[in-house]
């Protein structure tokens, strides 16, 4: 349990927290800090909490121990302030599978109150276009399909992305298009945290790395800061 | 509120467009029933004309578990509820949307199964202006009623069974009422009517006020 100080101005600042998915634990004393515009990178093995931590950053998780504050919002109290300021990007696309990607993110851009003409960037941005931007999302591949989930968050542009493993079941172009996205949200000011299992890359790209075992950080220390030099 | 309502009403929407879950297995299920009632019913005209308006509407009934379960299945996909919640979206809008886009599923079952008591039942209407009356407040209640119970067990591994066990002992004064209102569109003149009109116009403005305000808290908690 062992919480970094990073900056004085943290966007994310958790002390102790220990949280309830439902009934369920799924954090067990969680301690993190971090700066705007810098990227946080969270590793463990399978079960050690790091969906969880993410969930709990994004106020869906109930904090019944310590505090924990996500830019500026008191997640036990004021976590509906976090609605339009963070994007989760989870293991599923978050996207209905019987709509296209293009539909898809008009309705996101309606229910999120954002310019409509967005999406056709967006949509460009991660490389789907033309009939790729049209067709249903359950026709498309996996890879595919994790580009469109990437493009709205390009479209949502939130000051907190939180993003499971987005390396997965993309091919090397799309993992460059993580990085390079990733980057850019962090030139734009946005705050990235992002699980992995790869130690190694993780933590040259990251700022913070923070390591989770059985819901509790174990160790928390400064990455390489790599990914400011992906251009 | 509203612009929330009419982007899931018309998501819902294009997603059964889509996906034809409502062409090819609604319909043909509630064609289906309809005909084993007359079946069961027996060749009586008599009997067959007495029975068309509780037939219809028990279909109309069977159909909406499967309706308002295949809206709540489709919020079901990983990482949606997650989405939508971050996203912002009004609680009360997602429940106007989608309980919307019930009531236009619904309203074609009740059309294909208006048009089958006609054909094969005998059904006999002389106030046209009473079945439709009725109809829409049932199909008010129904979706509404069907879309907030619909949230609540939505999370649940058993949600297909748990749905009808919650809701069908809650729709029976619907399904009495508009019945009643079928039976007597039959006959130029009738008693009571106002009685059942109040009672589907009532509990239509009971569980759509239910929805707007508790929607939100059931899906959270379900």
């Amino acid at each position: 349990m062992l919480a970094v100080r990073w900056a004085e101005m943290e966007a994310l600042a958790l002390h102790n927290v220990v949280a309830l998915d439902g009934t369920f634990p799924v954090l067990a004393g969680a301690s993190l800090e971090a700066p705007q515009g810098s990227l946080v990178a969270v590793l463990g093995g399978n079960g050690a909490g790091k969906t969880s931590l993410l969930r709990t950053l994004a106020g869906l998780t109930t904090i019944v121990e310590g505090s924990g504050q996500v830019l500026g919002f008191d997640l036990s109290t004021k976590a509906s302030g976090l609605v339009g300021n963070v994007c989760l990007l989870g293991h599923g696309t978050g996207l209905y599978e019987e709509l296209s990607p293009q539909a898809n993110l008009k309705y996101l851009a309606t229910i999120g109150r954002l310019n409509r003409s967005g999406v056709a960037s967006a949509l460009d941005r991660v490389g789907l276009t033309g009939r790729m931007a049209t067709t249903p999302l359950q026709q498309l591949s996996a890879g595919q399909r994790r580009r469109a989930a990437l493009a709205s968050l390009i479209l949502r542009s939130p000051a907190l992305w939180l993003m499971d493993e987005p390396h997965a079941s993309l091919d090397a172009g799309g993992r460059a298009l993580v990085d390079a996205l990733i980057a850019e949200a962090i030139w734009r000011g946005s705050t990235v945290v992002l699980t992995s299992h790869d130690p190694n890359e993780a933590s040259a790209a990251a700022d913070l790395v923070v390591e989770l075992v059985g819901g509790a950080t174990s160790g928390a220390r400064s990455g390489g800061g790599g990914i400011h030099h992906v251009s | 509120m509203f612009r929330d309502a009419w982007a899931v009403f018309v998501k819902d929407l294009r997603i059964e467009a889509a996906s034809r879950v409502g062409l090819w297995q609604v319909l043909p299920f509630a064609a289906i029933a309809l005909l084993l009632f007359a079946f069961a019913l027996g060749p009586s005209h008599r009997v067959l004309a007495s029975g068309a308006a509780g037939v219809t509407w028990v279909g109309v009934v069977f159909a909406t578990f499967l309706i308002v379960g295949r809206s709540q299945s489709i919020e079901a996909g990983a990482g949606i509820a997650e989405s939508q919640r971050l996203a912002g979206v009004d609680p009360a809008g997602v429940f106007l949307g989608k309980a919307g886009a019930v009531a236009v599923q619904l309203l074609a079952v009740e059309g294909l199964l208006g048009v089958g008591a006609r054909l094969l039942l005998d059904f006999h209407c002389a106030r046209w202006w009473l079945v439709v009356v009725a109809s829409l407040l049932a199909t008010i209640g129904l979706s509404a009623a069907g879309t907030l119970y619909g949230a609540l067990v939505g999370a649940t591994r058993a949600r297909e069974t748990l749905l009808p066990m919650l809701v069908l002992p809650v729709l029976v004064p619907v399904l009495i009422a508009v019945v009643r209102l079928w039976q007597a569109s039959g006959v130029a003149e009738g008693q009571g009517l106002a009685g059942w009109l109040s009672i589907l116009g009532t509990f239509a403005v009971i569980y759509t006020a239910a929805g707007i305000l508790f929607y939100g808290q059931v899906q959270e908690h379900s």
